[in-house]
């Protein structure tokens, strides 16, 4: 007799359109001891093969079902330094809770009776870092004798500081910014990730002994042979995919046509919904397009129906995507959120041009309708323009939520550091070692936008490549 | 990023220019002419982006000068030596191509003119013959004139009104020398209008012309997409890619309007400051 699932409460939609508060609520323990009973402990748990870092699923949600919290959280934190991140915003619904034994065969997506395993993941998460339960450092001689630095605080960055901090290595990590966390920070909204949740992950880090220094661009100020000269034994990349694209279509450049980058960054980092009491200005239009339908367009979209609610204006924010919604690479819940937030939805549209006033500001854009063609490479069915289908859509502002690219700031004046036609860093796969012997690479900088808990993979794998290469120098 | 020293370099007609020499031994370590920073000066503060006039790796120091023009030029012109601004990154951007173009010209207008120093002391440095031309709206606003009079060989000085130097706008000058004599380069800062006369005044000469911009950043390091601009037909982000670029390449227009964008805002948020 199979049990009900448990979902995660939500505010209300009417009420969180009006605040960046958290919209989905951590589980009560009564709500997470029911939906940890309903695993059934398989005996060869699929669940941890759909997992990116390979966090026990089985064993954290069996010890989870037993109340011994402490235990389920160590069993995480083994594998994964931050669960109050990933329990919120990893993708659940193509990772493990797709591969999940619940989740109904050739389904696209985890089924409804799939355990929510990042709800659980998540009020581990917060619970251990409530009760401040703290991964020690342990101390090895050979190692704490050397340094390491991490350039880029997003969570590539963050997670290899982590675990090379846990062996007692010295670690320093540069970012760029005036403040930590890459998109998790600047792209990824408070109302999916509060900003005391990220504050007290990075704090656990500091902890632990890692020092961050912000404001520092390297590639700028300090070149990575110049961190080698320092004293630095090895160097690890987490520099993100920092370059926004744009569709390359006529008016593009016109007032009120905002990368998505840039209009969250304006707003998460920057604050600029709480302008003037913040200094730094964000235009919010009566009629907002956004292009594009990953977590991007979704997180640009309901932040700007916030915005539009937050200052009076009736609410008109439709995202415009290609394809159709099975094809949006956005995760399913924060499809079903923009959507109950008043997010209008237009599908198989392709933008030709945007079009203004003599101003320069734009005021409608021409698209075309599309239909769906055979599978590209990644197996996702190709949008096909129907001709002569153009029509315009209003609009006095838009957002482009198209995807990034690889940021050069450092690649560009470091040749040795050998890159692909993308501008993404090479790397062995095992090691992810880049070209130069010491330097090692994660993130987004390596495999192209992905998602929060690939760059930690990744940032693991080159944190015990790490942890080798200088076990080899200290000999 | 302490302000170590601040001199008000002039206060007339309601424009107000301030010097800054802050503390930041790493930028000064680095810093190239025709490069910037992006600055905070508080935690609920805008990013912006400045010129870095001098460094001095000696004392570990970089002197930016600003012209007030909305709230945060405001309160970064009203900080006193001894502040502290909330943060401070760069070098940014291209330096200048240094080399020898033989002759050059360097016109700068308004707050434009600390810009051309740096850059007018690296030409001279590689070997130029450098000739300046400096202009303002009036002699009260007129900056670096003494120090752009040692760094070149030639200094001349045009004000709207007349009131100092010869009357009338930079490009006069500007037309005047390119008739007379053969130039490898022009390079002008200033705002808008002049840069772009500027490119209209060389086009005829074919004199290679370079106009560092000033597009509205936010990060400046070419993660947001804010600066840019289109030169050539293409699209640039003006933190990365520039911030100079060939003048008679660059859509003046479209540089003009997107500098616009908040113009409504700004306008708003000075008033509040204004009354508070
Ligand atoms: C809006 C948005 C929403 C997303 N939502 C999700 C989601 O819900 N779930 C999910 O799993 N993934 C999501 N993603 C993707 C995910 O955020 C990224 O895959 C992940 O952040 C990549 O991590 P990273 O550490 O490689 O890079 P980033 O997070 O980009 O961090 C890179 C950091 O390095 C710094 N840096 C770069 N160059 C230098 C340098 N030379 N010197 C010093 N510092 C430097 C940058 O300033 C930045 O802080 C989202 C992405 C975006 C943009
Ligand atoms: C690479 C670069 C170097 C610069 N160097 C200097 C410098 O050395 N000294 C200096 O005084 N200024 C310089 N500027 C311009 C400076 O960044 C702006 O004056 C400043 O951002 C205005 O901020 P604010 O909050 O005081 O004014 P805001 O309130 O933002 O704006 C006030 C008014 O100025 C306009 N404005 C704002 N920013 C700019 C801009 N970038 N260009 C033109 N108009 C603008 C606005 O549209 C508005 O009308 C530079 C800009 C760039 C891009
Ligand atoms: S596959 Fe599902 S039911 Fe099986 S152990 Fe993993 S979470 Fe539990
Ligand atoms: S200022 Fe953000 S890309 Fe140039």
């Amino acid at each position: 007799m199979k049990k009900e699932p448990v979902k995660a409460k939500e505010r209300d939609s009417a009420a969180r359109v009006r605040d960046f508060e958290e919209v989905v609520q951590v589980f009560s323990e009564a709500e997470a001891l029911r939906e940890a009973a309903r695993c059934i402990q398989c005996k060869e748990p699929k669940c941890v093969s759909g997992c990116p870092v390979g966090i026990d699923i089985k064993t954290f949600i069996g010890q989870m079902a037993k109340k011994d919290y402490d235990g389920a959280y160590f069993t995480i934190r083994r594998k994964n330094n931050f669960p109050s991140i990933c329990g919120r915003v990893c993708p659940a619904e193509y990772q493990c809770r797709k591969a999940c034994v619940f989740t109904k065969k050739g389904e696209p997506f985890a089924s409804r009776e799939a355990i929510g395993i990042h709800f659980l993941e998540r009020f581990i998460g917060d619970y251990g870092a409530g009760k401040a339960l703290r991964v020690k450092a342990a101390g090895d001689d050979a190692l704490s004798r050397v340094k390491v630095a991490v350039v880029g605080s997003g969570p590539a960055g963050l997670c290899c500081a982590g675990e090379l901090a846990r062996r007692g290595i010295k670690v320093v990590v540069f970012e760029g910014l005036h403040k930590t966390g890459g998109v998790l920070r600047y792209g990824i909204p408070p109302f999916r990730l509060p900003r005391d949740i990220l504050d007290l992950e990075i704090d656990s880090l500091k902890k632990l002994g890692v020092e961050i220094r912000t404001n520092t661009i390297i590639g700028r100020v300090k070149a990575v042979d110049e961190l080698f000269a320092e004293g630095f034994s090895a160097i690890f990349l987490g520099l993100g995919a920092g370059i926004p694209s744009f569709l390359g279509i006529p008016g593009e450049n016109l007032c009120n046509i905002y990368s998505a980058n840039e209009f969250l960054t304006r707003v998460n980092l920057m604050s600029a919904h709480k302008y003037p009491a913040y200094h730094t200005p964000v235009n919010i239009g009566r009629h907002i397009v956004i292009i594009g339908g990953g977590n991007t367009a979704m997180d640009a979209a309901r932040v700007a129906i916030r915005l539009q609610h937050m200052n009076g204006i009736e609410p008109d924010t439709t995202i415009a995507y290609r394809r159709t919604e099975i094809e949006m690479p956005a995760r399913r819940l924060e499809i079903e959120h923009a959507r109950e937030e008043g997010v209008k939805f237009r599908m198989l549209v392709k933008p030709e041009e945007f079009m203004g006033d003599e101003k320069g500001f734009v005021k409608k854009m021409r698209a075309s309708r599309c239909e769906l063609g055979e599978p590209d490479a990644g197996g996702r069915r190709r949008p096909v323009v129907i001709p002569g289908s153009s029509f315009e859509i209003g609009c006095d502002m838009a957002v482009i939520a198209v995807g990034l690219g690889a940021n050069k700031i450092l690649t560009g004046v470091t040749p040795r550091l050998k890159t692909d036609k993308y501008g993404d860093v090479i790397v062995d796969p095992e090691t992810m070692q880049t070209s130069i012997k010491g330097v090692f690479a994660g993130g987004d900088i390596v495999g192209g936008e992905g998602t929060v808990i690939e760059a930690m993979g990744m940032a693991k794998k080159a944190a015990g490549a790490i942890i080798d290469h200088l076990g080899r120098k200290a000999d | 990023m302490k302000i170590t020293s601040r001199e008000v370099l002039a206060d007339s007609q309601g424009v107000s220019i301030v010097k800054l020499v802050i503390q930041s031994p790493a930028i000064a370590a680095k810093a190239k002419a025709g490069q910037f920073v992006v600055l905070m000066v508080k935690e609920e503060g805008e990013r912006i982006p400045l010129t870095i006039v001098e460094a001095d790796p000696g004392k570990g120091t970089v002197t930016l000068i600003v012209q007030e023009a909305g709230l945060t030029t405001k309160l970064l012109a009203g900080a006193k030596a001894g502040d502290s601004l909330y943060s401070i990154v760069g070098p940014l951007g291209h330096p200048t191509v240094i080399k020898n173009y033989g002759k050059a010209i360097l016109v700068g207008g308004g707050v434009g003119i600390a810009e051309i120093y740096p850059v007018a002391k690296a030409l001279k440095g590689a070997g130029n013959h450098v000739t300046v031309i400096i202009g303002s709206r009036a002699k009260g606003l007129l900056i670096l004139e003494r120090e752009l009079k040692a760094a070149a060989d030639d200094c001349i000085v045009m004000t709207d009104d007349g009131s100092y130097g010869r009357k009338g706008f930079v490009t006069e000058a500007l037309k005047e020398l390119l008739e007379r004599s053969k130039y490898g380069l022009v390079y002008a800062v200033g705002p808008i209008p002049m840069m772009k006369a500027v490119s209209g005044v060389t086009r005829p000469f074919g004199v290679f012309t370079l106009a560092s911009l000033n597009a509205l950043m936010v990060d400046g390091t070419g993660m947001c997409g804010c600066c840019r601009v289109s030169v050539g037909g293409k699209v640039k982000f003006s933190c990365v890619d520039g911030p100079e670029f060939d003048a008679g390449q660059v859509d003046w227009q479209e540089l003009s309007s997107r500098n616009s964008i908040y113009n409504e805002k700004e306008k708003h948020i000075c008033r509040l400051r204004n009354a508070g």
